[in-house]
């Protein structure tokens, strides 16, 4: 098959070779479970659970709450323990609502219902199968995945992707998961197709990966599904990119891949569908590729949600050597993370312990202008003009040179040899930016408050005026008429 | 809590390593220099980086700031040694002082230091020494038998006249010929010899001739990935092709391609000076451009201007164009038409 | 020689003159500035800048005898906006020290007088005699009045909590030679 070009891009250092050796090993269950009411795009679910409720594995403990979001399941049976924050998988730090789940190691599934034939199945069934499944994005952006099947229904989707390309480095939880589960893959990719009554489906895969390659193949054979093999090449994986490789086409500035007839879902996505399609059952783990130069045996772990992550590095047999940064997700686009109570959520692909010597830290040093930048960005900015007009302060001179294109990927600081902090920058401006906005629609609204008191103050006053005048009219009428009366009593006694 | 932002990964580049490699780059070059004129190059180069290290310290200095790690950069060194380079070889050791220090303070720090000067350093110091000291800085010798150690001292310490050495490069004795009213055919007589031309092996700055070498030292650069094709390959263009068609008119009044690419400062200038990232445009083709309008100035001052040799003019010219040329030159954004106007939203097709 | 003096000459009389019309016909009537100006101002009317209410801060911001960085409940966004509407730049130093602030009653020595919503200039306030008042955050400006009228320092400025949806990255601190 014809594949486009892409500009910019780098090809960092990939190690996957650290982890994708073994096999998906199942974590044992953990004793308490942490699982935040947020864990998708959109607004945090509802709790339909209190403290001391005994739930089954499977059971929804908080519910979709209004147009985007997503319902939350237990991931296991047990007692309800606490609702209240916890740390969040959130570079702020902040605790976010939780549910704390203590586990009753029992494991004990709720009813499920299977369906023997899911290719019977209206579109309209299996989108919302899928929401009720809680499914979201689980290539990391966490978008709900039964709304972005609607939306793509309505607007006519000619091309579903599947992204199979995980460009992070070292992480290797798609590859495993298409080595091991293909079947349940292609099934999974067969009834999104058809809940978005899909044209040509295709699986894209990166090069570096020839084993998944080799059994996705295999169990795509007589299907309506291709698998193409794509150039290995960082951000391969983000919707953009994989939409342009594979179809040649742009989502226009500020649309949705709708727009242009695409619909891009992740591998191990499908295999969530599947699952909750045919078995009934709710998204309740995910594989998570535990890596990195500090730990001492990376592996791929299928895990619950709501898992603290000391749990995951104590099941790679902890550290080899001292990390001098965790990070959540992949090193190129991941977050750090100090506090190992933090929990695996849906979003969750990676947990890495990285050493100083791979992370490569060095202090920010003078833009030369060398453009290196440039040529890496897959978006076609000027990240180092960005960047010298965000430095001081003028974020809209940012914006003008194109801000809001920014995938935030993180190619431009990775190549930097300046070592100059490009997409913090970026990432800095648009949060700001976001801000004042805020504070510009709020003050708009006070404004309008401000301006119906004085007008209430003004009528009131007016208005107290007014009667007073009348009462002083009045006043003064029945004195004229008392005074008129007592002159002519006066008058008539004289 | 300080929370570092993405990404956790880094490619193993610093500014430190790009500068170093280009010293690389640029080393067979200078080695062929020191070899063909003897020891007074070994001393000028020598004096141009103490004075640049020194000069840039004391500014720094001036300015509160951290001195090591700026000097360690490399980039004042890369900027004296490319001046070094560009400077005839006999020049007396008071010229390298002049021009190094002009380049780092005026032609850098006053501007900002790193990344923030508008023209580049080296050359802006050429053309000063050139305007300033003519007759110092067209004074060259023909590589014949270099002279001892204590004989260089004195021509580059004390100003000693070099006897019988003395020559025209090839750009100032055609320059020269034209005025006695001699044409190309008889002026390249005895002067021109290609193959010599291709080593080095003639009268010109220290490090400018050896066209193969610099060649050699430009393709590591690029294969390196620390310069791009663009900027070298326009300017060559931009100097081989108004020399190929005027020269098909006229041969006798215009040189051929041959002559003007191997000769001058032009291999140097191509591939080390307008490939200097902090002055010259950001984008592929406003490099291209950059390149090509580098290449046509110089063959036109070389052609018809006061001056035999034209690149160090040419490029400072350009350096003033560049925020100009990334101005309107830029890439098309994804999802962007090239005005930045959204693309439509369409099915299928 | 006669001839640059004769020609600059002209220039210069022929240009002095289009000025001189320039300035009789399109001359502006008023000042129009100030009333654009008061657009921008909160309008809450809460007299924090020293100037009595929004339009005399306005009109003093117009002369130019008032710095853009007059208005504390606007924060930065109204300061950016102002040195825009004037084209100056802003110097947000002494901004950002404060950071958005907002009322906040503390409900154990509230004692209900009504004080504080009588004087609150954007209805943010709610409560009624002997009830315990609240705050609408969202209404809030933080002009401080109802601080200082409070007779219990039951009602505080106090600064907005950062949550998940107000939190963003801050800027990154490089080195001095960056």
């Amino acid at each position: 098959m014809k594949l486009f070009d892409l500009r910019g891009g780098v090809h960092p250092e990939g190690r996957k070779d650290l982890s994708v050796g073994r096999h998906i090993r199942v974590l044992p269950l953990p004793e308490k479970l942490f699982v935040p009411l947020q864990q998708h795009i959109g607004a945090p679910a509802v709790p339909v659970v209190n403290i001391g409720d005994h739930v089954l594995k499977g059971q929804l403990i908080a519910t979709a709450q209004g147009a985007v979001s997503s319902s939350i399941h237990a991931p296991t049976s047990g007692t309800i323990v606490a609702l209240g924050d916890h740390v969040a998988p959130h570079p702020s730090g902040l605790p976010v609502p939780t549910i704390t789940l203590e586990s009753d190691g029992a494991d004990k599934w709720i009813a499920t219902q299977t369906v023997d034939d899911p290719f019977a199945l209206t579109p309209e069934d299996i989108a919302a199968r899928v929401g009720a499944a809680g499914i979201v994005g689980l290539g990391g952006a966490t978008f709900p995945a039964a709304l972005k099947l609607n939306l793509s229904r309505n607007s006519g989707v000619l091309t579903l992707i599947i992204n199979g390309g995980e460009c992070e480095p070292y992480l290797t939880c798609d590859d495993r998961i298409m080595r091991e589960r293909a079947a349940e893959i292609i099934e999974g990719i067969r009834l999104i197709a058809l809940a978005v009554a899909a044209q040509e489906v295709l699986v894209g895969i990166e090069d570096n990966k020839p084993e998944a390659i080799a059994a996705m193949q295999a169990a795509a054979q007589g299907s309506v599904v291709k698998v193409v093999t794509m150039p290995s090449m960082y951000p391969m994986g983000s919707e953009k990119q994989i939409i342009q490789v594979l179809t040649g086409k742009e989502i226009p500035a500020g649309g949705r891949p709708a727009d242009i007839g695409v619909l891009v879902h992740n591998v191990a996505t499908a295999f969530a569908v599947q699952q909750a399609i045919r078995y009934g059952r709710p998204l309740l783990s995910r594989i998570v590729t535990v890596s990195g130069g500090a730990i001492k045996t990376p592996c791929n772990v299928e895990t619950l949600v709501g898992t603290p992550v000391r749990e995951l590095i104590a099941f790679a047999d902890g550290y080899a050597q001292a990390a001098t940064r965790l990070v959540l997700g992949g090193p190129m686009m991941g977050q750090e993370f100090t506090d190992t109570n933090v929990p695996v959520v849906k979003g969750t692909s990676g947990v890495l312990a990285l050493t100083a010597a791979e992370v490569g830290q060095a202090e920010a040093s003078p833009c030369i202008r060398c453009a290196t930048c440039v040529r890496a960005c897959p978006v076609g900015l000027l990240p180092l003009e960005m960047a010298a007009h965000i430095r001081v302060s003028d974020l809209s001179g940012a914006v003008d040179l194109g801000l809001k294109d920014c995938i935030a990927c993180g190619s431009c600081s990775y190549v930097c040899p300046a070592h100059i902090p490009l997409v913090h920058y970026f990432n800095y401006a648009k949060g700001d930016l976001a801000a004042q906005e805020r504070s510009k629609l709020k003050q708009e609204a006070t404004k309008k408050l401000a301006d119906a008191r004085n007008e209430r103050m003004a009528r009131i006053e007016r208005e107290r005026a007014e009667a007073a005048a009348k009462r002083k009219a009045a006043k003064e009428a029945r004195e004229r008429a008392a005074k008129e009366a007592a002159e002519k009593a006066a008058s008539e006694t004289v | 809590m300080n929370i570092a932002h993405s990404p956790h990964a880094h490619a193993p580049v610093s500014i430190g390593k790009v500068m170093a490699t280009v010293l690389l780059a640029l080393t067979p070059a200078t080695l062929f220099g020191f070899w063909l004129y003897g020891w007074p190059a070994v001393n000028l180069w020598a004096v141009s980086l103490i004075a640049a290290i020194v000069g840039e310290a004391f500014v720094l200095r001036l300015q509160n700031r951290k001195v090591r790690t700026v000097i360690m950069d490399g980039s004042g060194i890369l900027t004296a040694w490319l001046l070094a380079l560009s400077l005839p070889p006999y020049a007396p050791w008071w010229i390298a002082v002049l021009g190094s220090l002009f380049a780092v303070i005026i032609g850098k720090q006053v501007f900002g230091g790193l990344g923030q000067n508008v023209f580049n350093p080296a050359m802006a110091a050429r053309v000063m020494l050139l305007i300033s000291f003519p007759l110092e800085m067209t004074t060259w010798v023909a590589p014949a038998q270099a002279p001892g150690l204590l004989e260089s001292l004195r021509i580059t310490f004390l100003s000693q006249p070099i006897d019988g050495m003395a020559s025209a490069s090839l750009l100032g004795h055609v320059k020269t010929e034209f005025t006695r009213g001699i044409g190309l055919d008889q002026a390249l007589t005895g002067y021109y010899a290609p193959m010599d031309m291709l080593w080095g092996s003639r009268a010109g700055s220290l490090g400018e001739t050896a066209a193969v070498l610099l060649l050699i030292g430009g393709l590591f650069l690029i294969a390196r990935r620390i310069i791009t094709w663009h900027a070298p390959f326009a300017m060559l263009l931009g100097v081989a092709v108004p020399a190929l068609l005027f020269n098909a008119i006229d041969a006798n009044h215009y040189a051929g391609p041959m002559v003007h690419v191997l000769s001058g400062g032009l291999m140097l200038g191509a591939f080390f000076i307008i490939t200097d990232p902090v002055t010259s445009p950001n984008t592929a083709l406003g490099q291209f451009i950059f390149g090509l309008s580098c290449g046509l100035l110089t063959w036109i001052i070389r052609t018809w201007g006061g001056y035999p040799e034209g690149v160090a003019f040419a490029v400072l010219l350009m350096n003033a164009v560049t925020p100009i040329i990334d101005q309107y030159v830029k890439p098309r954004i994804y999802g962007r038409d090239r005005k930045g106007v959204a693309l439509p939203a369409k099915k299928g097709t | 020689m006669l001839f640059a003096v004769v020609s600059l000459t002209i220039l210069g009389t022929s240009f002095g003159l289009l000025l001189g019309v320039a300035a009789r016909y399109l001359k502006v009537e008023g000042n129009p500035l100030a009333a654009e100006i008061e657009q921008l101002l909160p309008g809450s009317q809460c007299g924090q800048c020293g100037f009595p209410g929004c339009t005399g801060a306005a009109q003093a911001l117009a002369e130019g005898s008032a710095p853009v960085t007059l208005c504390p409940p606007g924060g930065r966004a109204v300061v950016q906006a102002l040195a825009a509407k004037l084209g100056i730049e802003a110097d947000l130093s002494g901004v950002e020290e404060k950071g958005p602030m907002i009322a906040e009653v503390k409900e154990e020595i509230c004692i209900g007088c009504t004080r504080c919503f009588k004087v609150c200039p954007t209805d943010a306030i709610m409560g009624a005699a002997q009830q315990i008042h609240v705050v609408f955050r969202e209404a809030c400006t933080a002009c401080g009045k109802c601080e200082a009228v409070c007779p219990t320092e039951s009602i505080k400025l106090q600064p907005i909590p950062v949550t998940l949806q107000s939190w963003h990255w801050h800027k990154p601190l490089v080195g001095e030679s960056v």
